[in-house]
């Protein structure tokens, strides 16, 4: 049987340069992401409110951990601090549109800007120091930013934390959970966007080559000092986005929530999603969001089986959730981006998968 | 080919690098030709990449200076100098052992290419298609050097040879007027050691690129390069054309070593 003009095709076939170089790989899956988008655009009117707040915390937190995977899985930096800057873009966010009559949409990049100035003041370290020494600096940062937001009263309110307003647009005030999904999913997928062009072109393809060889980078004309303090910048100001989404979605910013500990599950989304993998990211979220809810519903399933259960669930939901953590580590290192790559390779070659 | 009285590209003036108490270098001067291929060799921990090192950036020489282009370039920094045309490998693959092929030749053309994280970001006001003329461009480089099957590979998976080509492929990626090899075929087979050499000849003949070159295969050396110079003990011994600087008793004294010569020397005359 020979080949002619109307023979099926089988594979995917790029004859132009550009084609190559899509952020989707083929169009199909460019396709089941529009898809996805699109159910997801209807997701709040069938969803009720408890689950559209993890949707939406899914979209701010994943804006930040994204801005972390930058700094740590593509340009190979290590940062502690990274929920004080989460928490500085909540606070800039809200002392803008407060103190200077900036409307909330304008009032986030900015705050996003201010993150990114501090973020890349805290970076500069990270020109003379690398690895377990550059975590403790950046964990100062963490400790300095805590305190200041607990002493700045003219900027965070002190300890009292200050008042976020909802955002408004032309009227219009996204003040219900449902609205507010809209802003969330805007800006998550404008960031991503942003985020997959960069790591496609020329500052991208530098954080990666200082991650993996600096020496060889330096010889190929990076600028070694630049571009580890532009990948603070970078990553500060998807955190700085982040916080400010989080600060205007609560309407109240206080300084409790961004201790060290959310710095820790920011790093766990981006290890547990793949670090260096944009898509990994938005899956490590999901599953550091989600799992506290599943394991809420395991437990209390599991309680009211068994008697004499019920007051220790609490407990057993908080270790099942380091177990699961520590099962994914040993059992999936690579992250949920490679068992996705896995995935798709197995339905691929389906039923010939060996 | 060699001009023998070419225009001066490179020009190593006195060079002195000392790493605490031991000599590196001492006192190491050279002129490398517009358009040739120079070699230099010389037995284990003479020196050879630590000349290499100091006129690429790695390392900053004590006295000494380094002229390119009739440009004193000895204090710039390593980031400046391939935007001055010089490119170089290493004898360690220095790859980008997680990324593409392609990502790693791209690389190569950070310094010509203009887009920024901005521009980059957005993927518009021109980087797109600077992107993509620059793509093209690395084809060429990709398609010369026969790695086109490999382009998507990940560097860190490939054999030996290839990453060694692909490494090659950077370099050139570069643009450089001067390219510095840091034995580019050591570790190889001889196939790959003939196809490099090709390569290597392709470079200088048809893309015009002067190479300086370090190598312990005494056969390409001497097939191959327009003039060898041999570093002993951090010092210049014998510069000239391979023939002549093979002949010369004080090469062979320092490779095996006074005696060795001296017995040698005697065998042949008996």
């Amino acid at each position: 049987m020979s080949l002619t003009a109307d023979s099926m095709r089988c594979g995917e076939f790029r004859t132009t340069y550009k084609a190559d170089t899509t952020i989707f790989p083929t169009p199909r899956s460019r396709n089941f992401a529009i898809a996805g988008l699109i159910v997801l655009l209807f997701a709040p009117h069938v969803l009720d409110t408890y689950y559209t707040n993890l949707l939406i915390q899914i979209g701010y937190y994943g804006i930040a951990a994204l801005g972390l995977n930058i700094l740590v899985g593509f340009s190979g930096q290590i940062s502690l601090g990274h929920s004080a800057f989460f928490g500085f873009g909540a606070f800039a966010s809200a002392w803008i549109s407060n103190n200077f009559g900036v409307p909330v949409i304008l009032a986030i990049p900015l705050a996003g800007l201010m993150t990114t100035a501090v973020g890349m003041i805290v970076g500069i370290p990270a020109a003379r120091i690398k690895g377990l020494y550059l975590a403790i600096a950046t964990l100062a940062a963490q400790f300095i930013l805590e305190d200041f937001f607990n002493r700045a009263d003219w900027f965070s309110g002190g300890s009292a934390g200050s008042v976020a307003q909802p955002l408004n647009l032309f009227g219009f005030v996204f003040a219900t959970d449902k609205s507010y999904f809209y802003v969330v999913l805007f800006f998550m997928v404008v960031m991503y966007l942003a985020g997959s062009n960069l790591l496609r072109s020329r500052d991208g393809r530098a954080f990666v080559a200082v991650r993996d060889h600096y020496l060889s980078a330096e010889i190929m004309g990076i600028n070694l000092t630049k571009y580890r303090i532009l990948a603070f910048g970078v990553s500060s100001f998807y955190a700085g986005i982040g916080g400010a989404l989080f600060g205007h979605y609560l309407g109240f910013v206080s300084a409790e929530g961004f201790t060290i500990l959310l710095s820790i599950q920011f790093l766990a989304m981006i290890i547990i999603g793949g670090l260096g993998s944009v898509m990994g990211t938005l899956l490590g979220t999901v599953f550091i969001v989600l799992l506290p809810e599943v394991m809420e519903a395991l437990m209390t399933t599991l309680g009211s089986q068994l008697p004499g259960l019920e007051r220790g669930v609490s407990y057993l939901k908080e270790m099942a959730i380091g177990l699961a953590i520590v099962l994914f580590l040993i059992f999936e290192p690579d992250g949920l981006a490679h068992r996705w790559k896995q995935i798709k390779a197995y339905w691929k070659l389906y039923p010939f998968s060996y | 080919m060699a001009q023998e009285d070419g225009e001066v590209l490179l020009e190593v003036r006195n060079l002195t690098l000392a790493f605490g108490g031991v000599q590196a270098l001492r006192g190491v001067s050279l002129e490398v030709l517009k358009n040739e291929i120079f070699s230099i060799i010389g037995p284990n921990g003479a020196g050879k990449t630590s000349l290499l090192n100091c006129i690429s950036g790695r390392y900053r020489p004590q006295q000494g200076s380094i002229i390119f282009r009739g440009q004193d370039i000895t204090r710039d920094k390593p980031n400046k100098r391939c935007a001055a045309g010089i490119g170089r490998t290493f004898q360690n693959l220095a790859l980008y052992s997680h990324m593409t092929v392609l990502d790693n030749i791209l690389v190569g053309r950070h310094h010509l290419l203009r887009n920024n994280f901005l521009t980059g970001a957005l993927y518009w006001l021109g980087a797109q298609k600077e992107e993509l003329e620059h793509r093209r461009e690395v084809e060429d480089i990709i398609d010369f050097l026969e790695i086109s099957h490999i382009r998507k590979a990940i560097a860190g998976t490939l054999s030996y040879g290839l990453r060694k080509r692909v490494e090659l492929a950077r370099a050139v990626a570069l643009r450089p007027q001067l390219l510095l090899l840091d034995e580019p075929m050591a570790g190889m087979n001889h196939e790959e050691k003939e196809e490099m050499a090709r390569y290597i000849l392709d470079l200088n003949e048809e893309w015009g690129m002067t190479i300086v070159m370090i190598e312990h295969d005494m056969g390409v050396v001497m097939d191959i390069s327009h003039r060898v110079a041999v570093l002993d003990f951090g010092a210049k011994i014998v510069e000239g054309r391979p023939e002549e600087v093979m002949a010369d008793p004080r090469v062979r004294a320092a490779y095996l070593g006074d005696e060795m010569a001296l017995a040698e020397e005697q065998s042949t005359v008996a």
